[in-house]
Parts: C-alpha cells; sequence; structure tokens
C-alpha cells in the first residue's frame, strides 16, 4: 500500500477527551474523509453531528440525507466522482444500507460505513449496548459479498482504526465498516491524535492513462486498482449487475463465477495481510479468550483474576473481525483446551471460532443478550468451567 | 443483420453520444425510451456542455438501461436510488453536470422519497422520467402513475388507485423547472433537455411514452405509432399551466409544456451562502475559495458560450423547422425565456405524414383558457377512428384473454377467477 502523510487541514492534532463517536469522525478527517452523507440514529448521531461541525472549516461536503437508503447512495455517487466518503449508523439503519452495501461490493466501491451498535431486534433498545450486528456485517446484501470490518474497543482505537478503514477501503476497493458499539460510542476517554505527518493515509488512486486501456475493474483478485473518476474523461459505466472490466453488463454464468470469485478472493486471498489481532499469552494457554470490541475490556478483568488462581489463560481480541482469523484459531485449536467466547448478543461470532476449531477444543460461549455489558464474574465462571 | 448494424454503427450521427460497442439495445421497437436517448443526445450537443463533465445515473428498469448506451461517465445504480447517487456526485464534484435519465416507477414509486427530497433541497440535477405508465422489465405491473381503470399485470381487473401527476408532485416538492411531452414532442423534449442543462437547479422533464409491448398491448390500444396518434389528438399544449390541473386520465387529454421555471438557490449554493458566514471569506470546500469556483465556473460558462456559438454557425441542413406550423403563442405565465425557446406547436409534420391525419387543432387549444381548449380536443378524440382512442370501456370488453367482461365493476370479479387471464407476458424479471 501507497501511503503519504495526512493533509493536516482535516487533522486535529494533541490529546482530547472525546468519546468513540466523535473519534470516528475525526478519524475520517484525518484519512482524508471529505464526504459524509448520514440519516441520525441513536447511539451513532454524534459523529455526524461532529462532522457537519467541523466540515466548514475543513472545506468537506456533509448532507443528511432523507433516509439511510440515500445516505449510502450518495457515498457511491461521490467517491465515483472522486472523493473519500463515509457514513455512520447503527443496526436499523444498516438494515436499510444494507442494500446499497451490496451495490458498493459489486462496483468495488470505497467507503467507511460505522456502525455503532444498539441493542436489537428491531428498534430495540435504541441507548442500550449491543455486538448484535456482527453476522450482518458480513451476510447483509444477498449474493456473494466480502467486506472488511473491524472492531474498535476504545475511543482512541476509534480514531486509529478509521483512518487504517479508509486505507483498507482505498487500497482493496471495498466498503469496510467500523463495528462498534453503544459503549465505546459513548465512553469519553483520553484520545491522541498524532501530527498530520505521522498519520500515513492511502490516497485515492485515479486512472490517468490512455483513455483505450481504461478498465474500472481487473477480476485478479488483488487490491490496489485504480478508480477511474467522474470527470476525467474516461467516459466509464458501472453498474450492478454482473459486467466485464469495462464495466459493461454481462450477466452470464462465466462472467457471474470470475465477478463473485474476485471479489470473495480479493479479501479471503489477503486476510493474512488484512487481519489484526491483539494477543497477550496465548501460546500454551490452556484457555483462550475471545473477544472484541467492548467486551474485550470486560474480559481483562476476568483473565486477571483467573491467572490469580493460576489458569494458564490467553486473550485473543479481535480487531479484524471480518476477514475472520481462520488461521490463527485453527493453529490455537488442540493445543488449547477450549475457547471462551464472550459477546454482547446471542452467540455470533463463537460459530466462527467453533467452525475454526473444528471439534479440536472446547467452545464456550458466553453471551449475553439484552443489552448490557458482562459480569467479569460470568466470564471467570466460564473460563474456570473451561479449564476443567 | 449484423452488417445491417455495422452499417448503422459506423454512420450514425450519434456514434459520440453513445455507445456503440453496446449497440443494439434492449428496447422494443415502438418504444419511446430510444427517441428520447436521442433528444438527450442531441440537447448535449446544442447546449455546449462539455460532455466529459456530464454523468448520467439511471435506476432500474428499461429506463434505467440509459446509463449503459450513453457514452458519458455512467451509473447504473439499485432500483430507485439514481437520486441519490446523483447528488452525490454533484455534490462531490459540483463541476459536473449531473443527469438522472430513469422512468416512473423507479423514480416515483421505490425512489418517491429521493425524488422529492432532491426537489425540496433544489439539488442542480437534471431529471428525466420516462413514464410508460407501466414497469416494463418485469412484464408490465401497475405503477403509481397508472391512469385509472388501465390493465396491467398486477391490476388484471383494471387499476382502482389514484395516480401521481408528476407535475404536481414536483411543483409541491419545490422543483424549479417543470416540463412534460410526449414521445411525439420529441424536438420539444430536446429543447427541455436543452434548457435544464443549461441552468441551475432541480430540472424535471416528464415524458409521456408507449410501452407497446406491455401497456398498450394489455389494453388493447394498438402500437407506438397508434398512441402517437392519441398524444397528437389529446395532447393540450399549455406553457405555465397550473399543475394541479395536469392529471392524466385514461386515454384522456395530456396537458403538456413547460410549467414551472424559477430561480432560488441551489442546495450548494445555500450551503456555501452559510459557510462564507461561518468560515470567512477563506471558506473552502475541496480546496477551492468560492472566488476561485466562481471563476472556473464563469470560464465554463464563456467556453459553453462559445461551443453554442460554433454549433449554432454551422449551417443547419435540419431547417425542415422552418416548414412547421406557426409556434404556439407563448401564455401569459410562461417565464421571460420561454420566448427566446423555440417552442413547437405540438404538431410534428413528420408524424404527420406518418399519422395521415389532418391539422390537429392545435394552435387553437393552445392560446385560449383552459375550458375552452378541452373541448375541441375532447372532439378531435372523439372523431378519431376507434382503434387510436376507443374509450376504456369498449377496450376492456373487447378484450379476448384478458379477464373476460369485467370492465370497472368490479363486483362480478369477485366469484369466477378467469382462469386463462394472462398467457400473454413471460418478460424476464
Amino acid at each position: 500500500m501507497n501511503t503519504v502523510a495526512a493533509d493536516p487541514k482535516g487533522v486535529d492534532s494533541g490529546p482530547h477527551f472525546m468519546d468513540g463517536d466523535h473519534a470516528i469522525a475525526e478519524g475520517g478527517l484525518a484519512a482524508g474523509c471529505r464526504f459524509f452523507a448520514g440519516y441520525p440514529i441513536t447511539p451513532s448521531t454524534e459523529t455526524a453531528e461532529r462532522f457537519a461541525e467541523r466540515a466548514p472549516e475543513v472545506g468537506a461536503m456533509f448532507i443528511q440525507m432523507e433516509d439511510e437508503i440515500a445516505s449510502i447512495a450518495a457515498l457511491i455517487g461521490a467517491a465515483w466522482a472522486g472523493q473519500k466518503v463515509m457514513t455512520v449508523t447503527c443496526g436499523p439503519g444498516f438494515s436499510l444500507m444494507v442494500e446499497n452495501l451490496g451495490l458498493a461490493c459489486m462496483t468495488e466501491t470505497p467507503m467507511v460505513i460505522a456502525n455503532v451498535q444498539r441493542a436489537g431486534p428491531s428498534t430495540g433498545s435504541p441507548t442500550l449496548t449491543a455486538q448484535q450486528d456482527m453476522m450482518q456485517a458480513k451476510y447483509g446484501p444477498h449474493g456473494d459479498n466480502a467486506i472488511i470490518a473491524l472492531c474498535p474497543d476504545s475511543p482512541q482505537e476509534c480514531f486509529d482504526l478509521t483512518v487504517e478503514a479508509f486505507n483498507l477501503s482505498e487500497f482493496y476497493r471495498v466498503p469496510v465498516i467500523i463495528l462498534t458499539d453503544e459503549t465505546v460510542g459513548h465512553m469519553h476517554e483520553k484520545v491522541v491524535i498524532p501530527p498530520a505527518d505521522q498519520i500515513k493515509v492511502v490516497p485515492r488512486n485515479n486512472y490517468s492513462g490512455p483513455a483505450d486501456k481504461c478498465r474500472p475493474y481487473k477480476f485478479d483478485s488483488q487490491g490496489g486498482h485504480p478508480m477511474v473518476r467522474a470527470g476525467d474523461g474516461y467516459n466509464f459505466h458501472i453498474t450492478g449487475l454482473v459486467h466485464n472490466e469495462k464495466g459493461y453488463p454481462a450477466a452470464t454464468a462465466e462472467q457471474g463465477k470470475i465477478v463473485v470469485t474476485h471479489l470473495m478472493e480479493k479479501i479471503a486471498g489477503n486476510a493474512d495481510k488484512i487481519i489484526r489481532l491483539d494477543e497477550d499469552q496465548t501460546d500454551g494457554a490452556d484457555v483462550v479468550v475471545v473477544s472484541y470490541g467492548i467486551t474485550s475490556r470486560i474480559a481483562v478483568k476476568a483473565i486477571q483474576d483467573a491467572r490469580k488462581e493460576g489458569i494458564k489463560v490467553g486473550s485473543l481480541r479481535l480487531i479484524t473481525i471480518w476477514p475472520f482469523c481462520e488461521k490463527r484459531i485453527g493453529e490455537l485449536a488442540g493445543k488449547a483446551k477450549a475457547f471462551v467466547v464472550p459477546e454482547i448478543n446471542y452467540g455470533q461470532m463463537v460459530k466462527e471460532v467453533e467452525r475454526c476449531a473444528g471439534g479440536r477444543s472446547k467452545v464456550i460461549s458466553v453471551n449475553h443478550c439484552g443489552g448490557a455489558v458482562h459480569d467479569p464474574q460470568v466470564i471467570l465462571d466460564a473460563i474456570r468451567k473451561a479449564n476443567q | 443483420m449484423s452488417t445491417d448494424i455495422e452499417k448503422f454503427k459506423a454512420g450514425s450521427p450519434m456514434a459520440s453520444t453513445l455507445r456503440m460497442d453496446r449497440m443494439p439495445h434492449i428496447w422494443c421497437p415502438g418504444c419511446g425510451i430510444g427517441s428520447e436517448v436521442n433528444s438527450f443526445a442531441e440537447a448535449v450537443k446544442r447546449s455546449g456542455v462539455d460532455p466529459k463533465k456530464i454523468v448520467v445515473v439511471s435506476g432500474i428498469g428499461c429506463t434505467g438501461r440509459v446509463a449503459g448506451y450513453v457514452n458519458f461517465d455512467s451509473i447504473h445504480t439499485t432500483h430507485g436510488r439514481a437520486i441519490p447517487v446523483a447528488t452525490g456526485i454533484k455534490l462531490a464534484n459540483p463541476e459536473l453536470t449531473v443527469v438522472v435519465f430513469s422512468g416512473e416507477g423507479d423514480l416515483a414509486g421505490i425512489g418517491g422519497n429521493h425524488l422529492i427530497h432532491a426537489a425540496r433541497r433544489n439539488m442542480d440535477l437534471v431529471v428525466i422520467c420516462n413514464n410508460n405508465f407501466t414497469y416494463g422489465m418485469t412484464g408490465g405491473q401497475v405503477t403509481p402513475t397508472t391512469p385509472g381503470s388501465a390493465v396491467a399485470s398486477t391490476t388484471p381487473y383494471g387499476n382502482y388507485e389514484y395516480p401521481f401527476s408528476l407535475p404536481l408532485l414536483m411543483d409541491a416538492a419545490g422543483a424549479t423547472y417543470i416540463a412534460r411531452w410526449t414521445s411525439l414532442h420529441s424536438r420539444n423534449v430536446t429543447q427541455s433537455i436543452e434548457e435544464a442543462l443549461l441552468r441551475k437547479g432541480f430540472s424535471f422533464i416528464e415524458v409521456i411514452s408507449p410501452c407497446p409491448t406491455l401497456y398498450l398491448r394489455r389494453n388493447r390500444l394498438g402500437d407506438g405509432v397508434d398512441q402517437l396518434q392519441n398524444y397528437q389528438d389529446n395532447s393540450i399544449l399549455k406553457h405555465g399551466a397550473d399543475t394541479r390541473e395536469t392529471a392524466i386520465d385514461y386515454q384522456g387529454k395530456i396537458v403538456v409544456g413547460k410549467f414551472v421555471e424559477k430561480s432560488k438557490p441551489t442546495y450548494l449554493e445555500a450551503s456555501d451562502k452559510c459557510c462564507i458566514k461561518l468560515v470567512g471569506d477563506d471558506y473552502q470546500l475541496y480546496g477551492k475559495t468560492i472566488p476561485e469556483r466562481e471563476a472556473e465556473e464563469k470560464a465554463e460558462k464563456e467556453r459553453i458560450a462559445a461551443r453554442r456559438a460554433a454549433m449554432q454557425a454551422e449551417p443547419e441542413a435540419q431547417e425542415e423547422t422552418a416548414a412547421e406550423p406557426a409556434k404556439a403563442p407563448a401564455p401569459k405565465a410562461a417565464a421571460p425565456r420561454a420566448a427566446k425557446t423555440k417552442f413547437q406547436s405540438k404538431v410534428m409534420p413528420a408524424k404527420q405524414a406518418l399519422a395521415g391525419t389532418k391539422k390537429a387543432p392545435a394552435k387553437k387549444t393552445a392560446a385560449p383558457a383552459r375550458k375552452a381548449a378541452a373541448k375541441p380536443v375532447k372532439k378531435a378524440a372523439a372523431k378519431a377512428p376507434a382503434r387510436k382512442a376507443a374509450p376504456k370501456a369498449k377496450v376492456l370488453a373487447g378484450t379476448k384473454k384478458t379477464a373476460p367482461k369485467i370492465s370497472a365493476k368490479t363486483k362480478a370479479v369477485a366469484k369466477p377467477a378467469p382462469k386463462k387471464t394472462r398467457n400473454s407476458s413471460s418478460q424476464s424479471r
């Protein structure tokens, strides 16, 4: 990935006391995002508010659209007109965005969507926390799609991972989803925004070669292909239909296979480069706690208590949720007696852990749906049980 | 056959504005979309707007395929979402001229919310709406504009919903340019698109158009040319018409013309104004200050004017226009620009020849008050051969395969579900 220093105009360097939602907006601005289209929804609205407030001084465009469908549609248009783009929402809004998330995947449009998860289903409990949209992020749109999803555990990571999300999005030309939660979104902590020259961003790569060689797509299962910008005179065409490299509709079974394979392998084939994990004492551990987002911070207390009891507990924190770290779980499976998977839902990522463990280690789900973080004691009990 | 196509591709006057490598297109013979695309291509040429700076966005459906055939930057979006995608393009690069070309089902049905909000914001877009009263791509279902009692595949016993009148909807929502024409009025369509391309703000151009394969066939209304005859007989030219009086009844009169043209700040202009108050004169959007952007815009306007002047200097062979009947007198309410626009009477000489009819009372109908105008048209319709403007009851009764003997009266329908209702359309979905 080619990177350059961030444009200082969007970087509000220095230490701040801010919540996760605001940090996402700052991360976007620092990464060079200059177009935001969104729709208000608790508990994500603060990101939109921050962006709207900052847009005039940064020289960015903010628009509140009529709904989430329009918001993400506007991002697609703005991205092809040359801007880095982002939006923010939570479950009910994400459900509406799913339609054009599919179009964004199909047209390989870079964008960042933050989903500040709240308790569902349906309207659920708007002000309560959740990690319930983990599967929706990947399996929401119809058809085979691949996206990248990142999961911050603090306001600082909200900033850092939003920059990272833009970089991945620009390089792989894929929507990247920040899967955070109400707790992190509304939690105020110290956030240090580095000076602009220390923030590495992937600049928009626009095609500038001869017109007859211009192709909006290249189906080689790799990232790094340039976008074509509207107004540059290449007369590009893009469509949600199965298409050839020129972007023209070519809805045949053969072409469908080529396109879908590319979309899937572009992410799966580069999983090793994309995936980031935060591991602590996983080697030689009897029990590995697999957690993400706010839950990983609750789990810390349980892990510490278990270690005091002499249990060899490792922690595997998922920073990248999708693509899933199949390889790492596979390596640990069989070595550890058990995986403990606490999450604020009825058990979602635990299914992935089970799949990758392949029966070689026990997998214990500590699901906790409803809208609150875990009591660390519950996780500790699960660790004890896993160690038996 | 293929050699014909190659010949056509090579010799087409539209070769620079259409993607010839994508021809032939998917539209049926007699469909109105092709002539709208021609009008659009012609309007772009005449407008002098830099083709590089034009982006065409379509939704889904027959008209949704337009984006794939025009040789501009073009995006074929999801169903109903052309307008928000276009909004994103325009706001991300204000230098672009963004055109939405889609059907009424896409724009006013599934995309209705986006349509009204873009109009409300006075988003600087040109929206061309092909209104054929039917969802063509999926096999002829009822749409939000299908006139009362028309048969569609999902209203097999006649439509009983109330349709939208799109000019009224757009007027209420705040659109600053509203025109309606039919497929018969292709030069007027060109004229309107040209005007819209050159102005700022939300422009909505509705084109009533025939769908011979589904709407016309299912309603036993003949083919595309028969429907053009209907447009000729039933169109009432009325610039500046009250949009509350633009509703279209089944095969009834169609008020056409430029209904609204007014000026108010666009979304971007309003946003600029707010930001400059806030930030001061050095306010920049995407790194450009307002004076910088204004200077660029002015320079572009000059280039456009130069291109237009060059175009007009070219000897125009297309001056069959001269042979046309006198222009309809501009109504009092029409904007000052209307005076210089060459709005023709609704009667097109070519079509006249084609249909072989006497002159329709176009000129008379246009000028006097609406009441008076309505009458001669009705008479004309009554006089027209039954095939062309058959009263709906007759049409329904006369159908063989559609629901037998059930017109608007639903009573009879309740019990016997007709077995052989539709063996007809097997369109792809």
